[in-house]
């Protein structure tokens, strides 16, 4: 009975974490962003988050929208940068919990080699990608994660392009935490968001979301609901499961579940311990390069 | 005996259909009714099969549906029970 909530207290326990003022969302009938959003908003709640220090930056698309419904201190960033400017965030202000809300598009294509270095990094990130396999704001151009023989806008023979597994290129490029799952599958992604919102380093979640509009018209979904029973079906929960394997095709089982789970130093973590005493004496100087051939009053210019 | 019940912002949702779909005791279906956009939002057909569970609040993408639980299957709370309204009354509330 400790979720019971008090009668006398009706109202939405996510609205707690969402500006209620910017509801209802521009978001289609049967998208599935808005329901990764409760599971955040959940998983906000549960992890015990200081919300006056939590963040959230996000790119451009349709889930860049995120950012302006959640009651954080948010942040709507340029196309592809929405990682970069975190990356920032996070360097001027340690103590912040930075979390990016993105779309495919924004993450893997525009903004892919931000991803690969962020990984690499180890940046203290958690990087939330909702992926609905298309350019959905833009107008349903074939993304880089459209998978195989999907129809869209600019591939309305299917797509012939193979599709990019974000999962595989977050791992090799040394992430700490990866998992996938779908708008589907609300608990787990609550569960595996309230886990990664407790972790250290670069962090990834993969979200399968429907787009109704763009991608599920044309490849043979009515509404959302019909690619939300989709996932139900095809979705197959494999924990740890080899990252190469887990890529995405038509019609095949999506493998959904959490990848990977390691411990590695994070930047702010190398970069403290191998400055070692120079480390206090640059943040005590204030943003600069670090020179101070030219005297003790400061370095040069910067 | 009902364990629970939801409550629905009418004029939030967009008709989507995932919290009749995913209800696990299938307390849901679409209205004819219509809210102010012209969509179908929820009501309970079923309303003593509902649990509380709160899982179409988890889906509901426009944070317009929530289940909670009802004081009555906590045998200590029932006096405190009384002061809660009864759920089709907070139903209405929520209603414009």
């Amino acid at each position: 009975m400790s979720t019971l909530i008090e009668p006398t207290a009706l109202t939405n326990p996510v609205e707690r974490v969402l500006r209620n003022d910017r509801i209802p969302t521009i978001w289609c009938p049967g998208c599935g962003i808005g329901t990764t959003v409760n599971s955040f908003a959940y998983a906000l709640m549960a992890s015990g988050a200081d919300l006056k220090k939590t963040a959230i930056v996000s790119g451009i698309g349709c889930s860049g929208r995120v950012s302006g419904y959640v009651q954080l201190d948010s942040f709507h960033t340029t196309h592809g940068r929405a990682i970069p400017f975190a990356t920032g965030l996070k360097l001027a202000n340690p103590e912040l919990t930075v979390v990016v809300y993105s779309g495919d598009g924004d993450l893997t294509s525009i903004g892919g080699n931000h991803l690969i270095h962020a990984a690499r990094r180890n940046m203290d990130l958690l990087v939330v990608c909702v992926n609905n396999m298309i350019y959905a704001m833009t107008g349903g151009q074939a993304a880089a994660t459209t998978p195989g023989a999907a129809t869209s806008t600019t591939t309305p023979y299917g797509s012939f392009e193979p599709e990019l597994n974000i999962p595989q290129l977050v791992d090799a490029a040394g992430a700490c935490y990866v998992a996938r799952w779908t708008a589907f599958h609300v608990k787990q992604l609550e569960k595996s968001m309230t886990e990664a919102l407790k972790k250290k380093g670069f962090r990834f979640i993969e979200v399968l979301s429907p787009c109704p509009t763009l991608y599920g018209r044309r490849n043979g979904y009515a509404d959302g609901l019909a690619q939300m029973k989709e996932y139900k079906e095809l979705a197959k929960v494999k924990n740890g499961a080899p990252t190469y394997e887990v890529a995405i095709t038509t019609g095949k089982p999506i493998i959904v579940g959490k990848f990977v789970d390691r411990d590695r130093p994070d930047y702010l973590t190398l970069m403290r311990s191998q400055l070692g005493a120079h480390y206090h004496e640059i943040a005590e100087a204030g943003v600069g390069c670090g020179d101070d051939s030219e005297g003790k009053e400061g370095c040069c210019s910067c | 005996m009902a364990r629970g019940s939801v409550a629905v912002t009418t004029e939030r949702c967009k008709g989507c259909g995932f919290c009749v779909e995913f209800c696990p005791t299938h307390v849901l279906a679409l209205s004819s009714a219509f809210n102010r956009k012209g969509y179908h939002p929820p009501h309970m057909i079923e309303p003593d099969k509902c649990s509380g569970c709160n899982l179409c609040g988890m889906y509901c993408p426009d944070f317009a549906i929530f289940g909670f639980k009802t004081a009555e299957t906590k045998p200590a709370a029932i006096p405190a029970a009384t002061e809660a309204p009864a759920p089709s009354e907070a139903m209405e509330a929520k209603e414009v």
